[in-house]
C-alpha cells in the first residue's frame, strides 16, 4: 500500500492511530468461539419454519392452519392475523407487510405463516401442512413492465410522489426525484460531443455468508430478549417493535457476531416472527434462514434502467448531463433511486443538468441497502458515457475526469458545497501509479472509473470505563463488521496514551449502552469513533482533576501525557492510569464517562479505480489481470482494515459487473437462489486488489476520518465495462458482462 | 433414513436388493440434493468402506480405478496423471479441495449430470464401467452408455459401479479436457470438451476421439469431429473442421447457465483447443509412452 499524504495536513505524530493491531475479536473468530446468529441455543428452545409464497403475485384467499396446529411437536403457528393491522406512516405499513403478508403475496418468498415446533423437521412438516388458497395475479418483474400503461398494480392506492400535478390514478411508480441546474438545452447546444445510451443492471444480492438468524425468548410478563445478527441491534429493536405493536423498551436485543451485512442486515425479517412464535408458545424460538430463503426473501439491490446523455466541449469540459433512471424497489416502495440521482453526477462540475429518478415497485423481494445504495448503477451509466466521450475526444480517461472533478467549494449537483475532499488526489494517485503505464497485450483492456458516496453521521453513544487495574473498557452499540473494535481501541489508546492492547472494546446490547444507529453508511469509525473520543476525553479530564486533587494543585497544573498525569513543572512524580484507578476511593469513586452525539462533519468519499483485464475473444470469458483502487479515507485509523474495505468493495463490484444477477423464470420465480448459480467471485477469480489509501483529512472529525466502507463498490461496474470496450471494442450497456453476453456482442457486433 | 456401510461388494449388492435404497460414494451430489428437497431414500449405502471401490491399480494392460475412490487420489497419482493428463485434470476440476477429498468418478458418472466434468474425458479414453449386478455377477458398459438422460442411468435397480477400467494408453497418445465456466472454479460446466489423439511417428493422427459435455441430455461422442482429425497433422483446416463438427453435434438448451447459441459456438472453440493440447501431449510422448 502507498499512503499519499497531503503534506499540508500530515498527521501530528500519532502513536496508535494508523497502526495495524491484531483485531481484538480475531482470536474468537478464528477459533470458532465467536457466536453468530445461528449459534445461540437456549434451554427448551423450539425451532421455527417459515412458509413462503410460491407465487410472485397472488391474493391470499384463505389460510387454514388447523391441520398444522394438530401435528406432532407443534407449539405455535402464526399468520399475518397474529400481528396488529398495518398502521402508521406508509413506510411502517410496508415494513409490517413485508415481514408477513396480509391481503396479498407480492413476491415469491413473501412470508405467509410460520410454525414453531420441537424439531426442525416437525416445524417444516407442519408449515407444509398449512393450506393456503391463492388467487394468482399477473406479475410485473421489470421497470419497463411495471411502468407500462395498464400494468398490473402491486398496491391499489400507490400514488406517485414528486410529480406535478399530482396523479389521480395509482401506478407502480412510488416517487420521482428530480435534481436540476442550469439550462439543459443550452448545455447540449453548446456541446461539441454528445454521448448517450440506455443502461440496465440486474438485481444483485449483498451475498453475506451468514444467513439471517433470530432467537427470541418471551417471558410471561411480556419482556422479550432477542438475539440476532444485524448491522444495528437498536434498529432491530425499534423496527421489530413497530411490527409487534410494542414500545421498543419491551424488547432487549443482544447482538450476535455478524457474518457480513453490506447493508442487507439493516432491516428485519425473522425477528418479529420469532418473538410472536415465542410469545405464543411460551418458549424460546429460533429461526434461521436457508441460503435459498436469503436469496428469495431478503434484500437484493435494485435492478435498474438508466437512460443517459452527456455533452462535452472539445477540451473535455462537461457542459450538460441528462439522466432518466428507474430503480426497482421490489415489492414495496423504497429503492435508492434518490441516492442514485444525487450521486450520479456528484463528482463533476456540470453546469447544466437534469436528473430524474423513479422508484418503481415490482414483484421481487423488497430491496435493501447495499454498499453505497443506488450509486453503483447510476455511476455505471455516467462513467461509461464519460469513457466513451474520452475516446471520442482522444483524451486520457483520467484527464477528462480531472478536467471536471469537483474540489473544495464546488457546489454538488445535489445541492451542498463540498468541504475539503480528496477526489483529485485519487485521480492523480492512479495516474502516477506504475500500474497505469503497464503495456497491454492483445485482447487486453484497461478501464478507469470514479465514484462518490456521501457517507453518514447519525447517532452514536459510547461508554468508557477504567478498570481498577488501569485497563480500559470501551462500550459502543455498533456491531463490528469490518474491524471497528480495533479502530475503537486504537482511537481510545491514542486518547489515553496507553497501549491499545490495554483497551477492551465491547459491543454492548440495547440495555448496556446508549442508543446507536446502525453500522452502515460508512459511519461507525467516524460517528461512534467520535463518541468514543469524546467519552475518553471526559475520563481524561476527570483523571486530571483527580491528580490535581491528590497533588492539591489547580487543574491547569496537570496535563495528561503518555497515559499519565504529569505536573507541568515536574514537581510531582507522575500518576499513571493504574495509580489513579487504585486510588479512586479517595478521589471520587470509579472512573467512567459516556458520550452521545448526532455526528456532524461527515466527510464524503471518492474513489478512482483502474482495471486491466483480458477477454477471451472466442468464449467471452474475462480474466481480471490487475486492479488498482485509490480512495480517500481521510485518515486510516487501522490501515489494514481500510485496505480490506477498499478491496472488499472492489470484489463485490467485480461480481456485479461480471456475473452476479437474479434470474427469474416466466412465473417470477427465482432460478438461481444459491451460490452455485448466483456467482459471487471466488478467490481464484481475482488478482491481488492493489490499494492506495489517500489521506486528505476530514476537517469534521478529530482524527480526520471519512467513512471508507461503501464508495469502493461504485466504480467497478463501469471500470470493467470500459476495460472490456478497450479490449474488444464493444461498448456493452447491460450488466452482467457474462461470457454469454460478451461473446454475443463480439459475434453480433451491431446487435 | 438408515445408513449402511458394507465392507464387500456382495454385502453391498445384498443391501441394494432392498427397495428405495441408494448407494453413495462421496455424497457430494447426494447430500446437497436431499437438502434441496429431493425425497430421502429409506436407506443409504456407503460404498467407501469397500476396499475394492477405493483403490487405484495398474497392470500391464490397464488401470483399474475403484468407483468410489476420492478424486484427490487420482490427481495425487503421478503415473496416472502422466498417462491420462486430460482425464486426471477433468477429475481435478470437480469442486474444491474439500469436495475432491470425497467426490468420485463413479458418483460423477452415475449422478448423470450432462455437465459432469470427468465423463467426456472418460469417454475419449474408452473407459469402461464394471457393474455389480443383483444376481452377484458383473457386467461391463462403456462409460458413454451409462447415462440415459439428466439424472438417469442405464443401471437397473440394485446395480452399482464397482470400478472403472481403462486400457493403457498407446504410444504417442495424448488427451485433454477443457470446460467453460463463468468463474474459475466452484462452478458447473456450461460446455465441456474432451479430446484424445494418437499420432504416428510422422505426427499424423491415426486415432481420435471427441466427446462433449453439457450440450445435450447426455455426453456426446462426435464421430464427425474425430473423422476430421484422423489423417491430419492437426493443421488449421482439420481443427476448424473438427470445431464445426462439434458445434453441429450440439443439441443444447437455453437455461440460466448459457444459451443454445453460446454453447454451440463454444463447443467448437473448446474442441479445437483441446485437440491442440492433446496433440502436443501426444507429440511429447514420442515413442516410449509408458
Ligand atoms: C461445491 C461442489 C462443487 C462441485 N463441482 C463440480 C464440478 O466442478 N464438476 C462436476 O462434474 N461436478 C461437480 N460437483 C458435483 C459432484 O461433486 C460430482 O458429481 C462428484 O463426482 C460426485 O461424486 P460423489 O462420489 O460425491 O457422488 P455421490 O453424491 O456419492 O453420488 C452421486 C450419484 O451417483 C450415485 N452413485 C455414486 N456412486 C455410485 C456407484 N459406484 N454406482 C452407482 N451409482 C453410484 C449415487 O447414488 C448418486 O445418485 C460439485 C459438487 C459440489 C458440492
Amino acid at each position: 500500500m502507498t499512503i499519499a499524504e497531503d503534506p499540508a495536513t500530515t498527521s501530528p505524530g500519532y502513536k496508535w492511530v494508523g497502526t495495524r493491531m491484531i483485531r481484538p475479536d480475531g482470536f474468537e473468530k478464528v477459533t470458532g468461539r465467536a457466536r453468530f446468529g445461528a449459534d445461540i441455543k437456549l434451554n427448551g428452545m423450539l425451532y421455527g419454519h417459515v412458509l413462503r409464497s410460491p407465487h410472485a403475485h397472488a391474493k391470499i384467499v384463505s389460510i387454514d392452519t388447523s391441520e398444522a396446529e394438530k401435528m406432532a411437536g407443534v407449539r405455535a403457528v402464526i399468520t399475518g392475523a397474529d400481528f396488529p393491522d398495518p398502521s402508521g406512516p406508509a413506510g411502517d405499513q410496508d415494513l409490517q407487510r413485508n415481514v408477513i403478508a396480509r391481503e396479498k403475496a407480492l413476491y415469491e418468498g413473501h412470508v405467509i405463516a410460520a410454525v414453531a415446533a420441537q424439531t426442525r423437521a416437525q416445524a417444516k412438516a407442519a408449515a407444509e401442512a398449512i393450506k393456503v388458497v391463492y388467487e394468482v395475479l399477473p406479475h410485473v418483474m421489470t421497470v419497463d413492465e411495471a411502468m407500462a400503461p395498464g400494468a398490473p398494480l402491486l398496491h391499489p392506492k400507490l400514488m406517485t410522489k414528486g410529480v406535478d400535478p399530482a396523479p389521480t390514478e395509482p401506478s407502480n411508480v412510488a416517487s420521482r426525484a428530480v435534481y436540476q441546474g442550469g439550462d439543459l438545452d443550452l448545455g447540449f447546444a453548446e456541446s461539441d460531443v454528445v454521448v448517450e445510451g440506455t443502461f440496465t443492471t440486474k438485481p444483485v444480492h449483498q451475498g453475506y455468508i451468514e444467513p439471517h438468524a433470530a432467537v427470541a425468548d418471551t417471558t410471561p410478563n411480556g419482556r422479550t430478549t432477542l438475539w440476532c445478527s444485524s448491522q444495528g441491534h437498536f434498529t432491530m429493536r425499534s423496527l421489530s417493535a413497530k411490527v409487534l405493536g410494542w414500545e421498543p423498551s419491551k424488547l432487549k436485543v443482544i447482538p450476535a457476531e455478524i457474518g457480513g451485512g453490506f447493508g442487507g442486515k439493516t432491516t428485519i425479517y425473522l425477528e418479529p416472527l420469532a418473538v410472536r412464535l415465542s410469545q405464543k408458545a411460551g418458549r424460546p424460538v429460533k429461526l434461521v434462514m436457508s441460503r435459498d430463503e436469503v436469496f428469495r426473501a431478503t434484500g437484493p439491490a435494485s435492478g435498474t434502467k438508466i437512460v443517459g446523455k452527456l455533452g462535452f466541449k472539445n477540451d473535455g469540459t462537461m457542459v450538460a448531463g441528462e439522466l432518466w433512471m428507474a430503480y426497482e424497489a421490489g415489492a414495496f416502495a423504497g429503492s435508492p433511486a434518490g441516492a442514485g440521482s444525487m450521486t450520479a453526477l456528484a463528482p463533476y462540475t456540470v453546469p447544466n443538468f437534469l436528473i430524474e429518478g423513479f422508484d418503481v415497485v415490482v414483484n421481487k423481494p423488497k430491496v435493501a441497502a447495499y454498499r453505497a445504495p443506488g450509486a453503483p448503477m447510476s455511476s455505471f451509466a455516467v462513467e461509461s458515457l464519460i469513457d466513451e466521450a474520452a475516446k471520442k475526444l482522444g483524451m486520457d480517461p483520467i484527464d477528462i475526469r480531472l478536467k471536471n472533478a469537483v474540489t473544495e467549494g464546488c457546489q454538488a449537483t445535489y445541492g451542498p458545497k463540498f468541504p475539503r475532499i480528496g477526489f483529485v488526489e485519487t485521480l492523480e494517485a492512479i495516474k502516477n501509479h506504475p500500474n497505469y503505464k503497464i503495456p497491454l497485450g492483445p485482447n487486453q483492456g484497461r478501464g478507469v472509473a470514479s465514484g462518490f458516496w456521501f457517507n453518514a453521521g447519525l447517532n452514536s453513544s459510547a461508554t468508557v470505563h477504567v478498570n481498577e487495574d488501569g485497563n480500559v473498557i470501551v462500550v459502543t452499540g455498533s456491531p463490528d463488521i469490518g474491524g471497528s473494535r480495533a479502530s475503537m481501541a486504537l482511537m481510545a489508546a491514542e486518547e489515553f496514551g496507553i497501549d491499545a492492547a490495554r483497551i477492551q472494546p465491547v459491543v454492548g446490547d440495547t440495555e448496556s449502552v446508549g442508543y446507536n444507529d446502525q453500522t452502515g453508511g460508512s459511519r461507525t469509525t467516524l460517528a461512534t469513533g467520535a463518541a468514543v473520543i469524546e467519552a475518553c476525553r471526559k475520563v481524561i479530564a476527570d483523571l486530571r482533576g483527580r491528580a490535581a486533587k491528590q497533588w492539591d494543585v489547580s487543574l491547569d497544573k496537570v496535563e495528561w501525557v503518555d497515559g499519565q498525569a504529569q505536573h507541568v513543572e515536574g514537581t510531582q512524580p507522575p500518576l499513571s492510569l493504574a495509580d489513579l484507578a487504585k486510588g479512586w476511593n479517595r478521589t471520587g469513586g470509579p472512573l467512567t464517562a459516556s458520550a452521545a452525539l448526532n455526528a456532524r462533519g461527515v466527510g464524503s468519499a471518492f474513489s478512482t479505480q483502474v482495471v486491466d483485464l483480458e477477454v477471451d475473444p472466442d468464449t467471452g470469458h474475462v480474466t481480471v489481470l490487475r486492479y488498482l483502487t485509490a480512495q480517500d479515507a481521510g485518515r486510516a485509523i487501522h490501515p489494514s482494515y481500510v485496505e480490506g474495505q477498499l478491496q472488499g468493495g472492489v470484489v463485490q463490484g467485480l461480481g456485479w459487473a461480471l456475473n452476479e444477477e437474479y434470474i427469474f423464470d416466466r412465473n417470477g420465480k427465482m432460478e438461481n437462489p444459491g451460490f452455485l448459480d448466483y456467482r459471487i467471485p471466488v478467490a481464484s477469480d481475482l488478482p491481488m486488489i492493489d490499494t492506495i489509501v489517500v489521506e486528505v483529512p476530514n476537517p469534521g472529525h478529530p482524527y480526520g476520518v471519512r467513512g471508507v466502507g461503501e464508495v469502493g463498490i461504485v466504480p467497478p461496474l463501469a471500470a470493467v465495462a470500459n476495460a472490456v470496450d478497450d479490449a474488444v471494442s464493444r461498448r456493452i450497456h447491460d450488466l452482467p458482462l457474462s461470457p454469454v453476453r460478451i461473446l454475443d456482442a463480439i459475434i453480433n457486433k451491431d446487435s | 433414513m438408515k445408513y449402511f456401510a458394507p465392507s464387500t461388494v456382495e454385502e453391498a449388492a445384498g443391501l441394494l436388493a432392498q427397495p428405495n435404497t441408494k448407494v453413495f460414494a462421496g455424497a457430494t451430489d447426494v447430500i446437497p440434493q436431499i437438502r434441496a428437497g429431493r425425497p430421502e431414500p429409506e436407506a443409504l449405502v456407503d460404498l467407501k468402506k469397500i476396499d475394492r471401490l477405493v483403490s487405484v491399480q495398474r497392470t500391464d494392460a490397464k488401470w483399474v480405478i475403484g468407483a468410489a475412490t476420492p478424486t484427490a487420489r487420482l490427481t495425487g497419482n503421478a503415473e496416472l496423471a502422466a498417462e491420462f493428463p486430460g482425464l486426471v485434470e477433468a477429475a481435478g476440476l470437480i469442486g474444491s479441495d474439500q469436495v475432491q477429498s470425497r467426490s468420485s468418478l463413479g458418483g460423477n458418472l452415475c449422478n448423470a449430470s450432462p455437465a459432469a466434468d470427468s465423463v467426456p474425458a472418460m469417454v475419449v479414453n474408452g473407459v469402461r464401467a464394471v457393474i455389480a449386478t443383483p444376481g452377484g455377477g458383473t457386467r461391463t458398459l462403456a462409460v458413454e452408455d451409462v447415462p440415459a438422460g439428466p439424472g438417469r442411468t442405464n443401471l437397473v435397480p440394485g446395480e452399482f459401479v464397482v470400478e472403472l477400467e481403462v486400457d493403457r494408453a498407446p504410444a504417442r497418445t495424448g488427451d485433454a479436457y477443457l470446460r467453460l465456466i463463468p468463474r474459475t472454479e466452484m462452478d458447473i460446466a456450461v460446455v465441456g470438451a474432451g479430446v484424445r489423439v494418437t499420432l504416428d511417428e510422422s505426427g499424423t493422427v491415426t486415432d481420435a476421439r471427441v466427446a462433449l459435455g453439457a450440450v445435450a441430455p447426455t455426453v456426446v461422442r462426435v464421430q464427425a469431429a474425430e473423422a476430421a482429425l484422423i489423417g491430419s497433422k492437426l493443421d488449421d483446416a482439420a481443427l476448424a473442421a473438427a470445431a464445426a463438427a462439434a458445434s453441429a453435434a450440439c443439441n443444447p438448451i437455453d437455461d440460466k447457465r448459457g444459451t443454445i447459441a453460446y454453447r454451440t459456438h463454444v463447443a467448437g472453440v473448446l474442441t479445437r483447443r483441446a485437440a491442440v493440447i492433446a496433440g502436443q501431449r501426444a507429440a511429447e510422448k514420442n515413442g516410449a509412452s509408458r
